[in-house]
């Protein structure tokens, strides 16, 4: 669900968010307009209402892990973690993480699959997670990710990005957990 | 200069859980796991905090994080100083124009790039990522800050592996790390 439609209707800080991502035409590929989010790091103030508004919403929600996803969920993720005092947990793509004891989930790309990867004994069964990637596109990668965590026995409470796509819309839930997204895609006028 | 040597008592349960697995990625290498520093919310925010005491009210306004390890320390940091954070990616992450520096790796070499316009001439920078080993990684960072006129005030690491001296691959630069490996 977006966070307008749940107690931030109007917030101005979304507006800040919103127009401080840039979006790049035909990027990786014609056809494809990319939210880019390295402006937003630019931003130190929308950068800060964006920790700030994931922080307020699961501070009080118990949760013991923050999962982000290689490479743009490190952007968010270990500053939220920190303020709400839980572990930050890397999904990395393949033979990345060190030592012998990762598990590995593969996905379907466009055209073909990837991976990601987890540290074995990162989590004990039970504990509270929530995954955060910067954008949910079709959900390929954040429905690995959930399914990484519950092969280990964690609880996923929710997935958090910054931008979600049309494809998401209308649906508040990914492999039936719930979804939570700040704003929807850019558009820049006039072009293709 | 290192927190190390300085005796903060955080040095400690910092450097007591970073976790070395040896023979990765190749035999021989013992290496420095950050992971297991991120599952303890209390060391993780002692690391953040004592770089953030270090660089407040400096002026600092870039810090600059290498992909992917120095995006886990790197945003935490300029979001407490009042920094711009930037990100430099491997080749092709980046999906606007951008700059390119190669490296040298023990076998081959390596590319990190920059988007044009993310740092501006003046910028006072910091260059973040989780280890300093041979400093090539490094040195190339802070290349791509210089071409467009930034300053690069200092690079800062959690980890130095003193031996293979990369302090002095620096072209002068200070360095301020948390913990040596030897």
């Amino acid at each position: 669900m977006f966070a307008a439609e749940n107690g931030l209707k109007g917030d101005p800080r979304l507006q800040a968010i919103s127009d401080a991502i840039r979006v790049v035409p035909h990027f990786p590929k014609q056809g494809i307009m990319f939210q880019d989010i390295t402006t937003l790091l630019l931003d130190h103030k929308a950068f800060q209402h964006t920790i700030d508004i994931f922080v307020d919403r699961y501070r009080d929600m118990d949760i013991s892990v923050i999962a982000g996803v290689e490479a743009r969920g490190f952007m968010f993720g270990p500053s939220i973690a920190l303020a709400i005092g839980a572990k930050f947990v890397p999904l990395r793509k393949p033979k990345k993480l060190p030592g012998g004891e990762v598990i590995a989930e593969a996905y379907e790309l466009e055209y073909g699959t990837d991976c990601l990867e987890m540290h074995v004994g990162a989590i004990p069964p039970g504990e509270r997670v929530i995954v955060i990637d910067d954008l949910v596109a079709t959900g390929g990668t954040l429905s690995a990710a959930i399914r990484l965590l519950e092969r280990v026995g964690a609880e996923v409470v929710e997935c958090a990005c910054v931008i979600g796509l049309r494809e998401v819309k209308g649906q508040r839930r990914l492999n039936g957990k719930p979804l939570y997204i700040l704003v929807e895609p850019r558009e820049i006028d006039g072009c293709c | 200069m290192s927190a190390y040597r300085d005796k903060d008592p955080r040095i400690h349960g910092i450097q007591s859980r970073i976790r070395v697995v040896p023979n990765f990625p190749k035999s021989g290498i013992m290496f420095q796991d950050i992971t297991t520093l991120l599952l303890d919310p209390k060391a993780f925010k002692d690391t953040v905090d004592l770089f953030v005491e270090r660089y407040r009210g400096k002026n600092i306004s870039v810090v600059a994080g290498i992909e992917a390890r120095g995006f886990i320390f790197g945003p935490a940091i300029a979001l407490e100083i009042g920094a711009k954070f930037v990100p430099l990616r491997k080749p092709k992450k980046l999906p606007g124009k951008v700059i390119s520096e190669e490296y040298e790796l023990e076998y081959g070499r390596d590319c990190l790039e920059m988007h044009l316009g993310a740092v501006e001439p003046g910028d006072r920078a910091l260059v973040v990522d989780d280890l300093i080993a041979t400093g090539g990684t490094l040195c190339a960072a802070m290349k791509l800050l210089e071409r467009v006129g930034a300053d690069v005030v200092e690079c800062a690491c959690v980890i130095e592996l003193p031996d293979l001296k990369g302090r002095e691959q620096l072209n002068g630069k200070p360095l301020y790390v948390l913990v040596e490996s030897h």
